[in-house]
């Protein structure tokens, strides 16, 4: 038997002590094993340890932290006790990184083929003609547009599917033995994200590179990796090849996280009549560039209206509209029957009131130095005129109305969780008292456990208080689980809207289906089952 | 506030002794001196000795008293300025950072043109133009710091409004008080702080430059720059007089500079990683 590739024994890792002597363990003894050409899925939610096991892999720590026991063998090589000098030897050139956001990992000053070939320049192994054109072989490998003079551009210059792709040629570039994936995905749209995960299983596969795939989505991780890992709290939980864990997982915190997305909504005998909100005909630009063109769109009276589309859509602009936050050039918006002023300042404080708007990312929807109990008080001060002992009465009520403890009272919130956060900012939301709620990408930036709770509980709230929701989102699983209504955008224009069983039924709109269709599955071969049926599409056309 | 005290890396903790000794020294100093700060009691440029602790000045007047109320002197005006600069800046660079527009492009063009000209030259001009007085020079000091505190705090601020907590304050329709006060301030105010320490240094060094030059505070009341300046001759008789009340505005200069870098690094998290 060969030996594996990397072999990691019981690691764990800790912050440092620092001054106040106090450490905390952030892996706590984790094995792992990976053989040549082999992918592993690790997976698990936020603050499991993922990202620090892989990036162990290369025997780094993040600052702060350090390798505090176990081992780390590479190719035979141990890693923990190496020095800098060995260990820069083995960067990029046997083992790899993959950042989840090239955005940020590029250096916006310099070129894209210089960056790329950042590793063979320091290792030296090639010369700058033989590198170059390997580097042109990869682009082009990637599907990247014009591959001889795609190095030649800003990464501001090319999209962030293309960039992620450069990525990835950059970890290839060195011919490495591992490449250790960190959400290389998530950060993209759907759409994109099945090109990027196609092609990096046909490189990994065609190179025979090993791959540590962290992720959090189940379905992503289902499609590229031969095993998986589960973690939680820095421990293992179980690993098992995919198809078994998928099938036959064995512990019940694996269960929960496949079990998630079996929330459901259909909210019944929907009345026809006169919508909570339409928004008609509205065009709406940012200085020059128009962003919305002629978008209509209707609420209907304690539905589910999910408006569906890839970043640049304009789907958050629309709601921005709604809100009053940018006025529209042409169009109206219209709450119960009545038109509402364009601009937010000359609205009444009752229709401020009304419509009430709950953000992706908590962390700055809420001011850090600002404590809970005013946090979802002022809204009931201002909204309401309650008095400020009234106002803590109420925010206690609401606190315990959105499953949070009473006494998160006076904590800021930067003592509290991700999900906490967003059940804060939803009582600050019911704290005015709205007639509807847009959620703009609520779940987004939250674990799939925590986020399905998050649904939950906005669809327990609709029936108590028969409020009317807009999802936005780009999220088709969660748009077939709960909406009622659905319309579809693209480039600030709707494709196609209607009742969620027609759009989600043939025949279906071109982008909507390719919407429908990029939506990672679980069941093995369906990468390659869509890929094919593209290629077929665009062989047939 | 005890506990940011007590998390001081050893030099914060040095500056901080230097600065409370100053300020006791300097308040409590001319309560116990024998002399006032103007009364001639002895010979020109005496040399320290028992009566005269740190020797005499130009016109024999008891070096040590003059340290004490110059040094307390510098201290209230750079402070008063100071605060002013802040009073005028902070608001300001708030309120552009949240409307932003043509009040933004207004206040900045505005500011731009008194940071055009060098302080030291436009503080000359204006001194020489309205006359020398204290309040005529805590005012020429708290406009000129008033433009970087207004930078300073425009940059910070901008960095704040384009959250989304500013925006739900926005669609709830508060009032700028509320903006200024509640949503911003507490956010901005550490690094307000840190800047506050350092303008104050550099307002009590522009005080001092003005006195040497001759337009800040006038005799025979004692500031440390001018001191510097009324002494500077016995420089070529080896005598101590003129270095006295540099080193005194340099131990003050050092301390809060000194308590400054703790706290930046203090907030950075700067030691944490060695």
């Amino acid at each position: 038997m060969t030996k594996p590739l990397l072999d990691i024994r019981n690691l764990r890792i800790a912050t440092e002590p620092g001054l106040t002597g106090e450490s905390y363990e952030i892996l706590k003894g984790v094995s792992l094993t990976l053989n040549r050409g082999e992918v592993l899925g690790l997976i698990g939610e936020s603050g499991a340890g993922k990202s620090t096991l892989g990036l162990a892999a290369m025997g780094y720590a993040r600052r702060g932290l350090y390798l505090s026991g176990g081992e780390i063998f590479l190719d035979g090589q141990e890693l923990r006790g190496a020095t800098e000098f060995k260990l820069r030897q083995l960067r990029g050139r046997r083992v790899s990184y993959v950042a989840q956001s090239a955005a940020a990992a590029f250096n916006p000053a310099h070129k894209l083929l210089a960056q790329v070939l950042e590793i063979t320049n320091i290792h030296q192994h090639l010369d700058l003609k033989e590198a170059t054109l390997q580097a042109v072989n990869l682009f082009r490998r990637m599907g990247l547009p014009d591959p001889e003079v795609f190095g030649d551009r800003y990464p501001h210059e090319v999209s962030g599917g293309q960039l992620q792709r450069a990525m990835t040629a950059m970890a290839l570039v060195g011919k490495p033995d591992l490449i250790v994936f960190d959400e290389p995905t998530t950060a993209l749209d759907v759409t994109t994200q099945i090109d990027v995960l196609a092609i990096i299983k046909e490189v990994i596969n065609e190179f025979e590179t090993a791959a540590l795939y962290i992720t959090h989505d189940i379905a992503v991780v289902a499609q590229v990796s031969d095993r998986i890992k589960v973690l939680r709290y820095g421990k293992e939980i179980e690993e098992q090849p995919t198809q078994v864990l998928l099938n036959h997982p064995k512990e019940d915190y694996t269960i929960e996280l496949l079990g998630v997305r079996k929330t459901k909504s259909d909210n019944e005998n929907l009345s026809d009549t006169v919508p909570v909100l339409s928004a008609r005909n509205i065009t709406a630009a940012y200085g020059p560039v128009t962003i919305l063109h002629n978008v209509t769109i209707d609420l209907r009276q304690g539905s589910n209206l999910a408006i569906v589309g890839e970043s640049g859509s304009g789907k958050s602009t629309l709601a921005r509209v709604i809100t009053g936050l940018l006025p529209p050039e042409e169009g109206e918006v219209i709450l119960n029957g009545q038109q509402l002023t364009p601009s937010l300042a000359k609205r009444s404080t009752q229709d401020r009131k009304t419509v009430q708007l709950i953000y992706q990312q908590p962390d700055v929807a809420m001011n850090p130095r600002q404590t809970i109990s005013d946090i979802i008080g002022r809204p009931a001060q201002v909204f309401n005129s309650m008095s400020k002992s009234e106002a803590i009465k109420r925010v206690k009520e609401l606190l315990i109305l959105v499953d949070l403890e009473a006494d998160l009272l006076d904590r800021y919130p930067g003592q509290l969780s991700g999900g906490q956060k967003q059940r804060v900012c939803i009582a600050r939301a019911l704290a005015a008292e709205p007639e509807l709620i847009i959620c703009d990408e609520v779940t987004s930036a939250l674990d799939p456990l925590v986020a399905d709770g998050i649904i939950q509980l906005l669809l327990r709230l609709q029936t108590q208080l028969g409020l009317s929701y807009i999802f936005i989102t780009h999220d088709m699983g969660m748009v077939r689980a709960i909406a009622d209504d659905v319309v579809v955008m693209q480039n600030g224009k709707i494709v196609e809207k209607g009742a969620k069983k027609d759009i989600f039924a043939p025949p279906y709109a071109d982008y909507t289906h390719l919407l429908i269709t990029s939506t990672p599955k679980t069941e093995e071969g369906w990468l390659e089952q869509v890929i094919a049926d593209r290629r077929m599409d665009s062989a047939g056309n | 506030m005890i506990k940011v005290i007590r998390n001081f890396d050893i030099g914060a903790k040095i500056g901080l002794v230097l600065l409370i000794l100053f300020l006791t020294i300097v308040f409590l100093g001319p309560m116990m001196s024998p002399y006032s700060e103007v009364e001639i009691v002895g010979d020109v440029w005496e040399s320290p000795n028992t009566s005269f602790w740190l020797g005499t000045d130009h016109v024999g007047r008891d070096l040590l008293t003059r340290i004490f109320t110059g040094g307390r002197m510098t201290v209230v005006v750079a402070l008063i300025a100071t605060c002013g600069a802040f009073l005028v800046g902070c608001p300001l660079g708030i309120a552009s950072a949240v409307i932003g527009g043509w009040f933004d492009l207004l206040v900045t063009r505005a500011v731009d043109a008194v940071m055009a000209f060098p302080g030291l030259i436009l503080a000359l001009i204006v001194l020489s133009a309205i006359g020398t007085s204290i309040p005529a020079l805590i005012f020429v000091i708290m406009v000129l710091d008033s433009t970087t505190v207004y930078r300073l705090t425009r940059a910070v601020a901008a960095d704040i409004a384009v959250m989304n907590y500013i925006e739900v304050a926005r669609l709830r329709g508060e009032n700028m008080r509320w903006f200024l006060f509640k949503e911003i301030l507490p956010n901005v105010a550490p690094t307000l702080l840190t800047e506050f320490g350092l303008r104050f240094v550099y307002s009590a060094i522009m005080i001092s430059s003005l006195s040497f030059l001759g337009l800040g505070i006038q005799p025979p009341y004692a500031d440390l720059g001018g001191m510097v300046k009324e002494n500077a001759m016995a420089i070529s008789f080896g005598r101590s007089a003129p270095i006295l009340p540099a080193v005194a505005l340099a131990l003050l200069a050092i301390g809060v500079n000194l308590i400054v870098d703790g706290l930046l690094r203090h907030r950075a998290k700067l030691d944490q990683y060695k």
